[in-house]
């Protein structure tokens, strides 16, 4: 494992939402925290980038869009170190 | 995640990239490699944890639990054409099962590659449909539960 340098905090940017986010008068963006379900079976997957940790590789961020032309499963799990 | 971490192969010949996602930091997935999952299964998880701080990917996958501040499980099948294709979710305390998310990958990948339709159940080299006006009302000639 080469590079597992990292500081304490690195954003990442979360969903990436492709509609132009909503601005102000002033022409600053709003900052809306996404909370609607938006993902359904049949319709293109939300991108997103995610800080990630890959077994040999270290820490990287890591788009959903990295991987598109390929097929993806995404697991989704209450957390590390629980029981099932 | 072990449990899919130990079918990875298979996962890697039909072309599958895995995606792991929950709440903890990048750098429990690390700690929870090295001391658990590693001990699992041989090598450990070989695919990206990725790590989903606040829930905000969980929220719109419709998979956070606010109250518990976790992503409870659910999974999602996205072809290479980016578009979802099937989705799980269930509540923290039944796991999943591997077996059945690699059947129904084969089925999307067989319907993508040839166009046909797979039946109930349906495992690669079972009899699949092709619909169409001949088909209407004779499914029962090709294929029984």
């Amino acid at each position: 494992m080469s590079n597992l340098k990292d500081g304490c905090v690195k954003p990442v940017k979360g969903p990436i939402l492709s509609e132009a986010a909503p601005e102000t008068s002033s022409g600053a963006s709003v900052i809306q925290e996404v909370k609607k379900m938006l993902a359904k079976v049949g319709k293109e997957a939300i991108d997103f980038e995610a800080s990630a940790f890959i077994a040999g590789e270290g820490f990287k961020p890591v788009k959903l869009s990295d991987y598109k032309g390929k097929w993806i499963v995404l697991c989704f799990y209450p957390g590390d170190f629980t029981f099932v | 995640m072990a449990a899919v971490a130990a079918l990875y192969d298979e996962f890697k010949s039909l072309d599958v990239e895995v995606l792991s996602l929950s709440t903890d930091s990048r750098f429990v997935h690390q700690i929870w490699q090295r001391e658990e999952l590693s001990k699992m299964v041989d090598g450990g998880v070989p695919f990206p944890m990725l790590s989903d701080g606040g829930g905000k990917i969980g929220s719109i996958y419709g998979v956070y639990d606010e109250a518990a501040g976790v992503d409870i499980r659910g999974r999602f099948i996205i072809d290479p054409d980016f578009v979802i294709r099937a989705m799980e979710v269930l509540t923290p305390e039944v796991g999943r099962n591997p077996a059945e998310l690699l059947r129904q990958v084969k089925a999307f990948q067989h319907v993508a590659r040839t166009g046909e339709v797979t039946p109930s159940g349906w495992e690669p080299g079972d009899t699949t449909l092709s619909p169409g006006p001949d088909l209407v009302g004779r499914v029962w000639e090709v294929w029984k539960p």
